[in-house]
C-alpha cells in the first residue's frame, strides 16, 4: 500500500529542491481544460505532458498548467507552449504528439511546426 | 463526453473557478445504479443564476455565449432515465454557508449510460491543476470505499507542493491500489 509513511519520505526528498525550483521555470506549457478540451480529450494529453516533461529531466525548466477555454474549440486539445516573449500553440494535440513536442521542443529548442495551428488553419 | 469521469472533471472545475476551497467529490455506486455529488464551498450562485445554467446559452467563460458543461452532465444523466439537480447558496445571501452541490443519478442498466471510466485520472488531473485547493473524494461500492483527502495530505507535505510529480504519481498509485485492494 502507498503509505503515508511512504509520502513523507517524498516530502523530506523534495524539500531541498522546492527552494531551487521557485522561479526558475523558463519554459510554460499551457493545456485548454475547459468542456471542449476536456471532451476532445484534454486529460490524457495534459497526464502525458506531466510524465513526459518529469521522464525527460525538465521539471527544472518547464512547467506544465491548466487554463479554460482558449476560444479555438473546433482545434482542441489545444496546447500553448510560452517561452520567454515567444508562444507556439499546439493544435488536435494526442499523448503520442506529446512525446515529440516534449524531445524537440522543450528539450531541442526546435518548434514541431507539423503539429502548430498555422499548419493546419 | 465519453465517461462520466470526464464531465466530473469538467464540472468540478466550477467549483474551482469559484473560490472553493475545498471540493467534495462523492460517488455512491451499486450494481444498478450510481449517484454522484460534487459539493464546494465556492462563491454559490443566485437562485436565478441556477435556473438558468443548464441552458446550454448561459456560460461563465468570456470567448463564446455558449457553456456545455452542466448541460452535458444533466443530458448524460437524463439519458440513462437519472435526474441531475443543484443547490446553491451564494455568498451574499449566506456568508458562512455559501457553496453549490451538485448531484447526479444514473441509471447503469440504461444502454445509454456513459461508463464512469478513469476516476484516477479525473483526481489527479484536478490535483495537478489546483494544488492549492482541497479535494475530497470518496467512492463507495456496495461495502468498498476507496477514498483520498489533500487536507491528510498537506498535512504530510507541509510546504512541498501537492503538484509535485512525485507526489502525483504517489496519489495515483495510491488510489489505483485501493481500487485493486
Amino acid at each position: 500500500m502507498k503509505s503515508l509513511a511512504e509520502l513523507k519520505a517524498i516530502k523530506d526528498k523534495m524539500k531541498d529542491k522546492v527552494v531551487l525550483r521557485e522561479g526558475s521555470s523558463d519554459i510554460r506549457v499551457v493545456v485548454g481544460m475547459a468542456t471542449c478540451g476536456i471532451a476532445a480529450g484534454a486529460r490524457p494529453v495534459l497526464n502525458a505532458f506531466v510524465e513526459e516533461v518529469n521522464n525527460a529531466g525538465l521539471s527544472g525548466q518547464v512547467t506544465v498548467s491548466q487554463t479554460g477555454c482558449i476560444g479555438i474549440c473546433e482545434f482542441e486539445p489545444v496546447v500553448e507552449v510560452f517561452d520567454a516573449d515567444k508562444k507556439v500553440t499546439y493544435v488536435k494535440m494526442t499523448p503520442d504528439k506529446v512525446k515529440k513536442i516534449v524531445a524537440e521542443h522543450l528539450k531541442g529548442g526546435k518548434v514541431v511546426a507539423e503539429y502548430t495551428i498555422a499548419d493546419k488553419a | 463526453m465519453k465517461e462520466i469521469s470526464l464531465n466530473i472533471l469538467d464540472i468540478t472545475e466550477n467549483s474551482v473557478k469559484a473560490k472553493a476551497t475545498l471540493t467534495e467529490i462523492l460517488l455512491f455506486e451499486t450494481d444498478s445504479s450510481l449517484k454522484l455529488i460534487i459539493k464546494d464551498n465556492g462563491f454559490g450562485m443566485s437562485k436565478e443564476v441556477v435556473e438558468g445554467v443548464t441552458n446550454p446559452f448561459y456560460t461563465t467563460r468570456t470567448t463564446r455565449n455558449v457553456g456545455l458543461g452542466l448541460p452535458l452532465l444533466k443530458l448524460a444523466a437524463e439519458q440513462t432515465g437519472g435526474s441531475m439537480s443543484i443547490v446553491s447558496k451564494s455568498i451574499e445571501e449566506y456568508p458562512d454557508t455559501h457553496g453549490t452541490e451538485v448531484t447526479a443519478v444514473f441509471d447503469k442498466k440504461h444502454i445509454d449510460y456513459t461508463p464512469l471510466g478513469d476516476i484516477v485520472s479525473t483526481v489527479i488531473t484536478l490535483i495537478q491543476g489546483h494544488p492549492d485547493t482541497d479535494f475530497r473524494f470518496v467512492h463507495t461500492y456496495d461495502d468498498k470505499t476507496v477514498e483520498l483527502d489533500t487536507r491528510e495530505l498537506r498535512a504530510v507535505l507541509e510546504d512541498v507542493p501537492l503538484n509535485t510529480y512525485e507526489v502525483i504519481v504517489w496519489i495515483g498509485e495510491n488510489l489505483r491500489e485501493q481500487y485493486n485492494s
